[in-house]
């Protein structure tokens, strides 16, 4: 018990205290982790929209295809960037093999399948009539389509925090691909690693505690948006 | 007669090799409501959205006030029209921002929308409802916040595809006498989509008989209902009694039909010799106890016997076997009371010459 309360106790004395390192690592896992979530939103969310409402050969396996994508391990995406990021590899050239950005290529394959996914769920819970109904009282397609994602937002910020809570929270990969540099790529879960691993597990208490709650935090503030929609429910009499 | 508002002409609608909507032309009048019936299937919904500018056809041209419509005009033609679905489709808001959506889609000044809004919010007795979620309403609120979207669009011409085929009867009852009304008091042009003639017969100033995807009959709804123009639209508009007949002679207007165990009057010119099939209506038989006084004998009267009696309001709906085939009869609450009808009871059906409807096979 007293490793965990030290634990706390360091926590509140490296963030509180203004440590230099641990904001600095903080700022770069949020940095990284909110560029990825963003890449998936903007590629999963069109991918997600138009699988569910088109149909083309092959449309159920690329269904199949990002419902496996969904639980991809991280540390296979890990290796598979590294080994197309490494110098020898084929995207070599980039230059991005041990850098913040090879971690954000690594979450955004991990995130953009979720994002995905769970897109096409939610706009498969729409009415498939409500596109033509909405074009039948005036709207354009782009019209059409905004209103779709504003009616499918609830679901729609479920995706957002799955994929934020499938990046920040993953190590394997910005391990790999990232190398747990400091001050260049270490961000909080590999920092976590290090640190229990040199048998510092105060440190490691402390981050994985700033971790928490900046994941709660960012879940909080979506969750709350997502609520105050939801209907109350009647009581059964 | 005045420009039409919609023309259809040279329609095909073709889903892979199958020809699912085959319309060579119509045309829609201002101020006129087209009641579109037929069976599941038959294309009501595809010629709807056809004519709402909703799916392009595979071949022909749509005008809307003598302009065809190409693609590039279809969006500024689809934003003076309005359609409503079976299913009222509202979003996950208000009441009130469901039947303003169409008016903020056109970028409309909240002052002007709140304008053409709340008074059909008012007509439609929702006004109370504006600022209930919509997911909370019932069926027949949902459908009320449906229509005053789409009217306080002041459509030029309102589709109603089915709409108040999920509604209770009452719901149904009551929303269609304040539609009746409302096209009526407002002149809006309007295509109404159903499979129940009653409704159709209650709106259309015209109706359009559609199976198979073709427009087998149109015309004002007496007409369709009273004279099909082959068995199919006698089928559809309930004309359920048909004998075939041939001519026996045909003198002044007046033709003599025999048929195996009887022969009818009816008026018209036919060939004598022409195989022809006499169309009834359930209502326009009349029957009475072979021993009435009011039963005569001959001509235009059948002898039936009652296979089976179908209650429902406010009529009784009898299933007859005559020696020439099977006939139905519709009779108000009171007739069946008093004739004290029971099944397997022997009766007598008869007819008005006027009442009978003559296809020529």
């Amino acid at each position: 018990m007293s490793l965990i309360w030290n634990g706390i106790v360091t926590a509140f004395a490296l963030v509180f205290g203004g440590d230099p390192e641990v904001w600095a690592i903080t700022w770069l896992s949020l940095e990284v982790s909110g560029a990825a979530t963003i890449i998936s939103l903007l590629l999963g969310m069109p991918l997600g929209i138009l699988l569910a409402m088109s149909r083309f050969p092959g449309r159920a396996l690329a269904v199949a295809l990002v419902n496996t994508g969904m639980g991809l391990p991280p540390v296979v995406v890990g290796l598979f960037v590294s080994i197309f990021l490494w110098r020898s590899g084929p995207l070599g050239f980039l230059d991005l093999i041990y850098s913040p950005a090879a971690i954000v290529i690594a979450q955004v394959v991990i995130a953009f399948p979720i994002v995905a996914g769970l897109t096409l769920t939610s706009f498969q819970t729409l009415n498939p009539h409500l596109g033509l109904q909405l074009a039948g009282i005036g709207a354009s397609k782009p019209q059409v389509l905004w209103l779709l994602c504003k009616e499918a937002r609830l679901p729609l910020l479920a995706a957002v925090m799955a994929g934020f809570g499938g990046v920040i929270s993953e190590v394997g990969a910005s391990m790999m691909v990232g190398g747990n540099i400091r001050g260049q790529t270490r961000v909080l879960t590999t920092a976590t690693v290090l640190e229990a691993g040199k048998g510092n597990f105060d440190v490691a208490i402390a981050l994985g505690l700033v971790l928490l709650a900046l994941s709660f935090t960012v879940n909080f503030v979506l969750t709350h948006i997502q609520q105050r929609e939801l209907i109350r429910w009647p009581k059964p009499s | 007669m005045a420009e039409a508002l919609l023309t259809l002409e040279e329609i095909l609608v073709r889903h892979g090799s199958a020809t699912v909507l085959d319309i060579a032309r119509l045309e829609i009048h201002p101020g006129e409501t087209l009641a579109l019936i037929g069976p599941n299937g038959a294309g009501k919904s595809t010629l709807l959205r056809v004519m709402g500018l909703l799916q392009p056809p595979s071949a022909g041209a749509v005008f809307f006030r003598g302009e065809r419509a190409n693609g590039e005009n279809t969006l500024s033609m689809r934003r003076r029209m309005a359609s409503i679905f079976q299913e009222p489709l509202l979003l996950n808001a208000s009441l009130y921002d469901n039947a303003a959506l169409g008016l903020k889609i056109r970028h409309l000044s909240k002052a002007e929308i709140r304008r053409r809004v709340l008074p059909w919010l008012e007509r439609l007795g929702i006004a109370g409802l504006a600022a209930r979620r919509a997911r909370t309403l019932s069926g027949g609120e949902l459908q009320r916040t449906s229509l005053a979207r789409a009217l306080a669009l002041e459509p030029e011409l309102l589709f109603l595809d089915e709409p108040f085929s999920s509604l209770d009867p009452p719901t149904r009852e009551s929303l269609l006498i304040d539609l009746r009304d409302i096209l009526s008091q407002t002149g809006v042009t309007a295509v109404f989509v159903t499979h129940d003639r009653h409704e159709a017969f209650m709106l259309g100033s015209r109706i359009g008989v559609l199976n198979g995807g073709k427009l087998l009959q149109l015309g004002a709804g007496r007409d369709v209902f009273a004279r099909p123009a082959d068995e199919k639209v006698a089928d559809i508009v309930g004309a359920d009694t048909r004998i075939h007949a041939v001519v026996e002679r045909c003198s002044e207007g007046v033709a003599r039909l025999r048929f195996d165990g009887g022969a009818v009057e009816a008026a018209g010119d036919f060939q004598a010799g022409a195989a022809v099939v006499v169309c009834l209506r359930p209502e326009d038989i009349r029957l009475s106890r072979p021993e009435s006084p009011a039963c005569g004998s001959g001509i235009n009267h059948l002898s039936v016997r009652v296979v089976k009696v179908i209650p429902s309001t406010p009529h009784y709906r009898l299933l007859l076997e005559s020696g020439t085939g099977p006939l139905t009869a519709l009779l108000p609450r009171a007739a069946f009371e008093a004739l004290a009808v029971r099944e397997g009871d022997a009766l007598s059906a008869s007819f008005d010459p006027a009442a009978l409807h003559i296809i020529v096979r």
